[in-house]
């Protein structure tokens, strides 16, 4: 009933584990598989060792979630010793990666390749990071990297991950068509802040981060929803799903595929089971056999 | 005071009402109030513009609650200053904790002894404290039988606590063995408890940041040790690959726990 496929991958159901979640061990990902995730997508990583910000780096409330974890990793040489390979676990891996030079993410994704993951996304959108500010809302250079990942990357499928902080995410999501990309990831987090008015002090060490969770929800949808009017390539809907109501929307909305972190605060290692078993409940309900009947449904 | 059975996932803010100094480079920082937790839980403790690090509750009173530890690196060494009156952000309670069996010993390693301290309170057990001497020493007057074991002699017994677990379950018929210290020692009292078949539970370290099983730095094995853990059982430690072996290192880079422990200070 809830079998797709995205980019040529099979996946049992269309629930993803967003980057940045759990997934920075190969361990944390095939874990996250057990408990049921159709396909896990790995903590970013870059052409070198990261160590990221200090802490306080994320918290958590009802219905808000900010981080500012600052993209720490093992960088992709170390990870290739650690991983070995990626298309050995019983989910598909998706890997995920950034550099802070066009040339650097044609450098990581070449290495990412080697390590035979199910898809490769393109992070060009962390909302507190230096490095993706001159990319995140430019056409010219989401062409560009895309034209560097996609030389870079042999036949494994491109997910280019956007980011909500831009006027015009459709647009840079055709300009990442148009250069080759297989598939959007939509969206990473949007700029957020929190100070403590006891202490008069912003929390987050970094002072500035990006909110997630089910706050972040309709503004996804709208993302989604403008992006499918405008590509013709699969979207990896991301943004505050944590039930399976939640889920139905993001396709009804366009999405192929359904993008979940923040939901592993709310409901832990059973965030996608929830998920997948409320779609499911959801669907008998209302007669609907396939994900396909419903995809897109809200631009009819 | 956090309200019963919740947590607290923003830092939540508490006046310090004293700093007392436990030992050599040992404190003690007390805040007001009350926070409900079990033992073995811990707190993320947040110093504004320094750090967020994890700390286990080590008092638990009516109207007060305290954290200790080791001056090691820039975060300990800013805890150690604040004075009566500063501003601390406290979330939590997270974490698995003890079980709480009758006949038990614990065992706790240098600045160990915090993450089992209010278990002590809470039960009648036998407690093993070891140290690197005599000034190392932790709560000597709150826990006034403790069997002391320093590596140099200067107090109690020479040698390691597995010495004196040993003796202690040669004699004596014993349901559980509490630990938290060094993860070498760690491994060694769980080696003796599988030698004497008894069961043992753990508390371990990781770099953590976030507490509460979202970030994924905390990884032992597939195990989440800030939300599956920071308890672990015989069962649970003797299938681990990891434990005694590797950790992982703030950039996510598995190191040898030498290469982790140097690092950690
Ligand atoms: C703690 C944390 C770390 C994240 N790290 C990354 C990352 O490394 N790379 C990335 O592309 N997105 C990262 N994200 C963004 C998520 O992948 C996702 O796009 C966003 O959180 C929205 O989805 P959600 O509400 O389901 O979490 C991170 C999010 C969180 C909460």
């Amino acid at each position: 009933m809830l079998s797709t496929t995205l980019c040529g991958m099979k996946l049992r159901n269309p629930t993803i584990l967003a980057s940045g979640i759990l997934g920075v061990t190969k361990e944390s990902a095939a874990k996250v598989g057990r408990m049921g995730a159709g396909a896990v997508t790995l903590k970013s990583l870059c052409h070198e060792e990261r160590k990221g910000n200090p802490n306080p780096t994320m918290f958590g409330r009802k219905g808000q979630f900010l981080n500012a974890v600052g993209l720490p990793g093992q960088g992709i040489d170390n990870a290739i010793d650690d991983f070995k390979k990626l298309n050995d676990l019983d989910v598909p891996v998706i890997g995920s990666i950034f550099g802070y030079t066009i040339e650097q993410f044609g450098e990581v994704a070449k290495k990412m390749a080697s390590l035979k993951p199910a898809m490769i996304e393109v992070d060009i959108s962390c909302p507190h990071m230096e490095y993706s500010k001159p990319f995140y809302a430019d056409e010219d250079s989401i062409e560009k990297i895309t034209k560097m990942v996609k030389k870079n990357s042999g036949k494994i499928p491109v997910s280019i991950k956007l980011s909500p902080n831009v006027h015009n995410i459709a647009d840079l999501a055709r300009a990442a068509e148009k250069a080759g990309a297989d598939c959007i990831t939509a969206i990473n987090t949007a700029s957020a802040m929190k100070i403590n008015i006891e202490t008069g002090k912003p929390i987050l060490a970094n002072r500035i981060g990006g909110l997630s969770g089910p706050a972040l929800r309709p503004i996804a949808v709208r993302c989604v929803y403008e992006i499918y009017e405008k590509v013709k390539i699969p979207i990896i809907g991301t943004g505050g799903v944590t039930t399976g109501e939640d889920a139905i929307e993001m396709i009804m909305a366009g999405a192929a595929a359904v993008g979940v972190g923040t939901a592993f605060y709310y409901n832990g290692l059973e965030a996608m089971k929830k998920i997948t078993s409320e779609m499911e409940a959801w669907m008998k309900k209302h007669k609907v056999k396939t994900l396909s009947e419903i995809r897109g449904k809200a631009h009819e | 005071m956090n309200k019963c059975g919740l947590r607290n996932d923003i830092p939540q803010i508490y006046e310090v009402s004293r700093v007392e100094k436990e030992g050599k480079d040992l404190f003690t920082v007390f805040l007001k109030g009350q926070f409900l937790c079990k033992p073995g839980q811990f707190v993320m403790v947040w110093l504004p513009r320094v750090d967020e690090k994890p700390m286990a509750v080590s008092y638990l009173g009516k109207d007060e609650f305290g954290f200790t530890f080791h001056t090691l690196g820039t975060f300990t060494q800013e805890c150690s200053k604040v004075k009566k009156g500063d501003k601390i952000g406290i979330r939590g309670p997270y974490g698995n904790w003890f079980s709480q069996e009758k006949n038990s010993v614990i065992v706790g390693g240098g600045v160990g002894l915090s993450s089992v301290s209010t278990l002590i309170d809470g039960m009648k057990a036998t407690v093993i404290h070891g140290a690197r001497d005599k000034d190392h020493l932790l709560y000597t007057k709150r826990f006034k039988d403790m069997i002391i074991c320093t590596d140099d002699g200067s107090a109690g017994t020479k040698g390691f606590v597995t010495l004196a677990l040993e003796e202690v379950l040669e004699k004596k018929r014993t349901k559980k063995v509490y630990c938290c210290g060094p993860e070498i020692m760690m491994k060694k009292v769980l080696e003796l408890c599988n030698k004497y078949h008894v069961d043992c539970e753990a508390s371990l370290e990781r770099y953590m940041k976030c507490g509460f099983g979202v970030c994924g730095a905390c990884m032992i094995d597939d195990k989440v040790v800030c939300k599956e853990g920071p308890i672990f059982s015989s069962k649970e430690l003797n299938t681990m690959k990891e434990f005694g072996e590797y950790a992982r290192i703030k950039t996510g880079r598995k190191v040898t726990l030498q290469e982790y422990s140097a690092w950690r200070g």
